[in-house]
């Protein structure tokens, strides 16, 4: 294919041919963006907590007032939720995974460390949290009762006799090592605890992309307390199957236990994460959409200003099929234009990828782009250019070489 | 004249229905896109009281000093709450015209109804002046009073809503409610206050709503309600045990506002917060220099990045999408105006000035902007009913157009359309009318 004939058609339609290379730049900026966006997020969403998500129910439990004999009534509560014909376990309290509400504390290696070795997430919960949670300890043992203390609301800070901490809180505080046996100080007590055992994974209460929790999501310990407060969150597995049946009983369970209260926001675990990844998901469909215009509207300004170009060549063109050329010359003719522009395009459109992402970086804490994504967007952008020039292309084909006669 | 080249551009916008469906739908799209985000940004970006923004100040001091632990401050090693000790130390001093500690708490409300169950509400524990400092409007009865605060007394006011569940709506000035086991007296009702963001809290829900029951903050100390928001106790900060280690304590968990109407005022004030932390300093408490800041509600917002990142993103996205739109209707309609080079020729022959020329195409575009601006507006509408299904209730409450939005769309699409609209005409308006006529 002779390129020359066609620069020079393009010399003398700078500017149309401008626009659409410009359109197809910016179309190749955001569309890798948006595609890296939505892969993040997505991934985001699905991140497994550690626990048996498809057979646990949550609910906040919130007595009138603060009742003096809160231990025992909360002790009640757990032991008619256990012996519910279908529960698992249960547990009481201060979080479960993608609530965005807990406590976060520092751990640390020795007690007069200026920055903690790492931040953790904190869970409390007696001897039954890691059989509720459905939790897969791969070190070590469960805490045993003797272990187990009271903690009467937040600010009673009295240390627990021991932890049992997650894999990666494990390999954070000490790499290479074994961490099982080993002690840390947790937020800034003077007194070090140590780690009785580990779990494979149990991520943190907080969700939200590059919000908090994002830099430790996997650093969970569990500390064994009572969570003696008015407001505790309730934790129920059930065997498989029967989540529906039993989070109705339960809360009439606990109704007919004690009616001053307040059950708050009872819901199953998949509920939970469909809420703390509601916005995630919104993103991932508008950009989706986005997208999708955007494809359409570059895809129809080049068919529109391809079929411009055509109509206003029709002489040419009758002109070059009557001295001989073939129909799929002119099909190749169009085609090659067009991916001359998309190809100087693209060029401008990687470059302009990279720079945005840099920018989203800098100002939303965004991860970089993987350089496979500006690659595939530009195939992308190239098939698309390639794919919209068709039917002005065939067009052109179709026009008979008579009309050179015909004309003027 | 105008009116004929309207009729001119209505001609010959038909004449060539496809290019111009495609050039109207492309603007139409775009606009829709970006006026579906730019709403939401709006509203997240929005200023909650516009009267008194720049008199209204966030106060910080820094009551952890330089070792700040695991927490991190700004960069100023500021946090966004403060202590207990230093909220009564402020509230004692008064050297604000209005001011007001304040933190997030709630309840479980019996109703006097005994077949029905106890709910949540959730509440704020604040000084009398939260009202007349934010401007918080009544329906019924009027805030509690200085007095009040100071006899820590048993009193409530109640947000619209929960006066319509618990009291059917009426005046419910005087009656009592079973907050918790402990009777409050209603003395004001509050009309529809829902400032968006929160501003006075945005550690929590900042754009959900107002709490729907206020009590005064010192009845809710001697309470011992606890906060329902951050509470963040760092560094060296390990509390005594018990309610009354947790007030002496440095954790940080109370929000305080001052009114400062003159630059003399916030002079004044940002003074008295330094001679306070000296004054903390020699007594011991602090160990370091004066730190201290305020924040005007505006720069307040900023600060804390009141709008969401995910909002951001699609703003930048969809206004880029715009571009692309513009650049297309762009081509598409140098495309239209070559392609009638000859009609150009002809009416410049007879006479018609460059200047007509130019009148002729801009009201051309301007007719396809008022279109696609048209086409934006239902796109618009539709754009934000999606986001209301597929975004969380929080959110929810920014996907509303009003009239200046719809305003801004229309103007938005024709101004856009015109400016992509500037260089086909120039080039229609160099059309040489002798070239043309020869060509034909």
């Amino acid at each position: 294919m002779e390129l020359r004939p066609i620069l020079s058609a393009m010399r003398r339609n700078k500017v149309g041919a401008i626009l659409i290379g410009v359109q197809m730049a910016i179309t190749l900026a955001i569309l890798c963006n948006a595609l890296f966006i939505i892969e993040q997020r997505v991934a985001l969403s699905k991140r497994p907590t550690g626990a048996d998500e498809n057979n646990i129910f949550v609910m906040g439990n919130q007595w009138v007032g603060n009742p003096p004999d809160l231990k025992a009534k909360q002790q009640a509560d757990l032991a008619a939720l256990r012996s519910m014909p279908g529960v698992v376990d249960a547990v009481a309290g201060n979080s479960y995974p993608m609530s965005n509400s807990g406590s976060t504390e520092g751990a640390a290696l020795n007690p007069d460390q200026k920055e903690p070795t790492a931040l953790t997430a904190l869970y409390f919960g007696d001897e039954h949290a890691l059989n509720t949670f459905g939790l897969r300890l791969i070190a070590g043992r469960n805490f045993n009762t003797e272990e187990v203390i009271d903690k009467m609301g937040y600010t009673d800070l009295t240390p627990p006799p021991a932890i049992i901490v997650t894999r990666t809180l494990a390999e954070k505080l000490f790499p290479g090592k074994n961490a099982l046996g080993q002690s840390v100080y947790v937020g800034g007590e003077k007194k070090s605890i140590p780690i009785v055992g580990i779990v494979d994974r149990l991520q943190v209460p907080w969700t939200q992309a590059g919000g908090w929790g994002s830099k430790f999501n996997d650093n969970s310990t569990i500390a064994p307390y009572h969570f003696v407060s008015p407001y505790a969150f309730y934790i129920v597995r059930v065997q498989p199957g029967r989540l529906a049946t039993v989070m109705k009983a339960a809360e009439k369970t606990l109704f007919d236990l004690d009616r001053y209260r307040v059950i708050d926001k009872i819901r199953t675990l998949g509920e939970v994460r469909a809420n703390a990844y509601q916005d995630d998901r919104g993103l991932v469909v508008i950009l989706s959409v986005v997208c999708a215009a955007l494809v359409a509207v570059t895809a129809f300004g080049i068919v529109g200003l391809t079929s411009y170009w055509v109509s206003q060549r029709r002489r040419q063109i009758g002109i070059r099929r009557a001295l001989g050329a073939t129909r799929n010359a002119i099909i190749h003719y169009f085609q090659t234009e067009n991916f001359l522009i998309a190809a100087a395009g693209s060029l401008a459109g990687v470059a302009m990828a990279v720079g945005l992402n840099l920018w989203m970086v800098s100002t939303f804490e965004m991860e970089r782009l993987n350089a496979g994504y500006a690659f595939v967007g530009a195939i992308l952008v190239l098939l698309l250019g390639q794919l919209a020039v068709l039917w002005p292309a065939f067009k052109a084909a179709s026009i008979p070489p008579a009309l050179a006669t015909r004309a003027a | 004249m105008l009116n004929y080249y309207f009729t001119l551009a209505l001609r010959s916008l038909k004449r060539n229905i496809v290019l111009t469906v495609l050039m109207i739908a492309a603007i139409g799209v775009g606009i829709g896109a970006s006026m579906t985000t730019l709403t939401v940004f709006r509203a997240m970006a929005g200023d909650p009281i516009p009267n008194k923004s720049r008199q209204l100040f966030a106060v910080q001091i820094d009551n952890w000093g330089p070792k700040r632990g695991i927490v991190g401050g700004d960069e100023q090693n500021l946090a966004e709450q403060i202590s207990y000790p230093d909220a009564i130390g402020f509230m004692t001093a008064r050297a604000a015209h209005r001011q007001a500690a304040m933190y997030a708490t709630g309840f479980a409300l019996t109703p006097a109804n005994p077949d029905l169950r106890p709910f949540q509400v959730q509440a704020r524990a604040a000084y009398a002046d939260f009202f007349p400092m934010f401007e918080v409007p009544f329906r019924y009865g009027a805030p509690w009073t200085q007095a009040d605060d100071e006899a820590h007394a048993d009193v409530v006011v109640i947000g619209h809503d929960l006066n319509d569940k618990v009291f059917g709506g009426s005046n419910s000035v005087g009656k009592t409610l079973n907050l918790d086991g402990h009777a409050y007296r209603v003395v004001g009702v509050l009309e529809r206050w829902e400032p968006i963001p929160k501003f006075y809290d945005l550690n929590n829900d900042k754009y959900g709503k107002p709490e729907e029951a206020f009590i005064p903050f010192t009845r809710a100390i001697d309470q011992q309600l606890s906060s329902w928001g951050n509470f963040n106790c760092g560094g060296d900060t390990i509390p005594a045990p018990g309610w009354e280690g947790r007030l002496r304590s440095e954790c940080i968990w109370i929000q305080f506002w001052a009114e400062l109407p003159s630059a003399a005022d916030v002079e004044r004030y940002r003074a008295f917060l330094n001679n306070y932390a000296a004054d903390q300093r020699r007594l011991g408490r602090f160990h370091w220099a004066p730190n201290t800041q305020i924040r005007d509600a505006k720069e307040w917002l900023g600060h804390e990045h009141a709008v969401s990142t995910e909002v951001r993103i699609l703003l930048l996205v969809s206004f880029s999408f715009l571009v692309v739109c513009l650049l297309n209707a762009m081509g598409l309609m140098l495309a239209k105006i070559m392609g009638r080079a000859g009609d150009i020729g002809v009416r410049r022959a007879l006479g018609a000035s460059r200047r007509a020329i130019y009148s002729q195409c801009l009201i051309e575009a301007a007719v396809v902007g008022l279109a696609g601006g048209l086409l934006g507006l239902a796109l618009t509408a539709l754009g934000l009913l999606g986001l209301r299904s597929l975004l969380s209730d929080e959110v929810n409450r920014l996907t509303y157009l009003n009239i200046s939005d719809i305003a801004i769309a229309v103007t938005l699409s024709v101004v856009a359309t015109v400016l992509a609209g500037l260089y086909p005409t120039w080039r229609a308006a160099q059309v040489q009318p002798a070239w043309q006529l020869k060509a034909q």
